[in-house]
Formats: structure tokens, C-alpha cells, sequence
């Protein structure tokens, strides 16, 4: 009863015309590994199976996947999580194109991330010192700056999945949030008039999957809430 | 910054205001209604005709048909630009629902104020 079964997305696009599921049989010797442990040890038996992974640590955000369909980092994720009745099943992110495999091209979740500018922006004459904030400044952006870009959240958003072009996606806004609320950056009303049009932040329609999947616990449907409330009050 | 132009505000964040207005006037509008028709069973036509003949009861009933109108609009166009991606088909669908809402707005008036 040690035997898991295990089924994953497979596609090579220079021999596959189409993807496809490939069942696998794994030994867990009844241990409650982590899903990546799995994917490591089918590796060792099947060298031609692709995935992303780095830290095995959920640091990287290299391995986000979705697993029983569930988007999250499979270095993090335990069987006892995820797996039921004995089966695994395992898929890229949805939403974007696939390299290969488990693989994703992360191209248009970059494009949205870059467009939102997630830098801080300040003229003014750098002071002899750093530029301070006070410890109640500091705190807003707890909460913000914790996410490491994995795309398990905007991956899991139907808003982004019709329009990964338009809508910035829930990573991207909760950065753009991030700087936003930071006192020391001077571009707020650049930044809100990037986003006051009808898709960027606005096709956000509340659904919280983003909540309920981010390996990191934050909550981008608040940031939203934060940033439409900024646009508000610029705006009325 | 994306551009649109045949959303109902021209701003996601107008567009957002008046679909929460319009929802609240549809909601208090519906609720006056049902209450209505709850609390007069044995409705008849002089009654009926009378509730209408009131200013206040169609400045209520225009409100409600303009909020319709704007919430069909702003929803609607949301759902064509998630949905239909060929473009000729989606400015195609949009004209037409945007056609038919002031269709019903106009007939809807007449309605009101020709009885």
C-alpha cells in the first residue's frame, strides 16, 4: 500500500505533437515526503522528466506546480496535504505556455511584475544617512515584501488567465502595493495612474484563490482592496 | 495603463463606483417592490397605475432603469473582454448590447411617464 501513484503533464514539444499524462509508481516506504522528494526520485529513474526546483527550501519559488489541482511549491507541500485515495497528480502552472514538462514560460507574469515598476522611485537628494522610516511606516509593509514571485496566485486567477496581457495579476498588484505604501516612494500618483484603467486592477473580481493558494500565507486580495481605496481617495 | 473605449466610464475605477451604486439602488429598488406586492394582495389595476402616477415612485423607477442600464453595461462589457477574444466579434457584441440598453432605457421611459 506504499505504492503511490503518481501522474504528470508531459510534453516535449520537439517529439510530442501533444501533451500528455504519464503514470508513475513511487515507493514512499510509507514516509510523508515532500512532493518534490517524489519528483527527485522519479527523476533518478526517468532522466527525461523536466521540472523547476533550486532551494528545496520554499525560499526560491522555483517550483511552484499544481498539485491535485492545487497551485503551491511542491518543496514545501507534503503528500499528507495533497495526495488522495494513494494518487498524485501533478501540472504545470495554469495559464501560462509550457517550456516542457513541469515547466512554465514565466514570460507574460515578468512583463506584468515589470510594468508595475517594483523599485523605489524618490528624487529628492539622497540624505548623508539612509532614508529613514519610523517603526509604524516599517510595519505597513509586512505583508508586502515577503513574496518571492513564485506565480502560484496570478497561475490560479481566472482574471489572469483571460487577460495576462491587461490585468497585472495578484503577485504583481500585491508588489505594486508594496510600493504604494512605502513612505519613502515619491511616484503615488504615477503609479495610481497606471493602474485607474479598467483591467489592470480592476479585473480583480474578488475571488480570493490567490489567499488560498500562496505558499507564503499573504494576502494580494487585501493589497487590492488597499490600492482601489487609493484610488479613491485620489479620485473623488 | 491599458486603453479602452467601449467600456461605460472610460476608468476601471468609475466603472467600479457606479456598478456599486447601481447595485445598491437595484437592491432597495427590488426589496420596495417585492415588499409592495407582499403587503397589497389583492392588487388592481387603479392601484397599480396609481403607485406609478406618483413623481416620487418614477424618479425611483427612472433611477432604477438608468442603474440597470449602467450595471448591464459595465457588466456585461466585462464579460464580453474575458470571454471573446477575436476583436471584430467582441466590438461586434458590445455595440449590439450597448445598442439594446438604450433601447430598453428609452422604451423603458415611455413606459413611465406614457401611461
Amino acid at each position: 500500500m506504499s505504492m503511490l501513484q503518481v501522474s504528470i503533464y508531459r510534453y516535449n514539444p520537439e517529439t510530442d505533437s501533444a501533451p500528455y499524462m504519464q503514470e508513475y509508481q513511487v515507493d514512499t516506504q510509507g514516509r510523508d515526503l515532500m512532493v518534490l522528494n517524489v519528483l527527485e526520485m522519479l527523476k533518478a529513474e526517468d532522466t527525461t522528466l523536466a521540472y523547476r526546483r533550486s532551494c528545496r527550501e520554499g525560499v526560491c519559488g522555483s517550483d511552484g506546480m499544481n498539485m491535485n489541482g492545487k497551485n503551491g511549491l511542491a518543496c514545501i507541500t507534503s503528500l499528507s496535504e495533497v495526495v488522495k485515495d494513494n494518487k498524485l497528480t501533478l501540472r504545470p502552472l495554469p495559464g501560462l505556455p509550457v517550456v516542457r514538462d513541469l515547466v512554465v514560460d514565466m514570460g507574460l507574469f515578468y512583463q506584468q511584475y515589470e510594468r508595475i515598476q517594483p523599485y523605489l522611485q524618490n528624487d529628492e537628494p539622497a540624505p548623508a544617512i539612509e532614508r529613514l522610516q519610523s517603526p509604524e511606516e516599517r510595519d505597513k509593509l509586512d505583508g508586502l515584501y515577503e513574496c518571492i514571485l513564485c506565480a502560484c496566485c496570478s497561475t490560479s486567477c481566472p482574471s489572469f488567465w483571460w487577460n495576462p496581457d491587461k490585468f497585472v495579476g495578484p503577485a504583481g498588484l500585491l508588489q505594486s502595493y508594496r510600493f504604494l505604501a512605502d513612505s519613502r516612494d515619491k511616484a503615488t500618483r504615477e503609479r495610481l495612474a497606471e493602474l485607474e484603467d479598467p483591467f489592470s486592477v480592476f479585473r480583480c473580481r474578488g475571488i480570493m484563490n490567490c489567499v488560498a493558494v500562496c505558499p507564503k500565507g499573504l494576502n494580494p486580495t487585501r493589497a487590492i482592496g488597499k490600492i482601489r481605496e487609493m484610488l479613491l481617495a485620489n479620485a473623488t | 495603463m491599458v486603453t479602452n473605449v467601449t467600456n461605460l466610464g472610460r476608468s476601471g475605477l468609475s466603472d467600479w463606483l457606479i456598478q456599486r451604486v447601481s447595485a445598491l439602488i437595484l437592491a432597495l429598488y427590488t426589496l420596495f417592490i417585492v415588499a409592495y406586492l407582499l403587503f397589497n394582495p389583492g392588487l388592481d389595476y387603479a392601484a397599480w397605475s396609481g403607485l406609478f402616477a406618483q413623481t416620487w415612485m418614477r424618479i425611483f423607477t427612472l433611477l432604477s432603469l438608468i442603474s440597470i442600464a449602467a450595471h448591464a453595461w459595465v457588466g456585461l462589457w466585462t464579460v464580453t473582454t474575458d470571454y471573446i477574444k477575436p476583436t471584430g466579434v467582441r466590438v461586434g457584441t458590445q455595440i449590439v448590447i450597448i445598442l439594446a440598453i438604450f433601447v430598453f432605457l428609452v422604451w423603458g421611459i415611455q413606459v413611465l411617464w406614457g401611461a
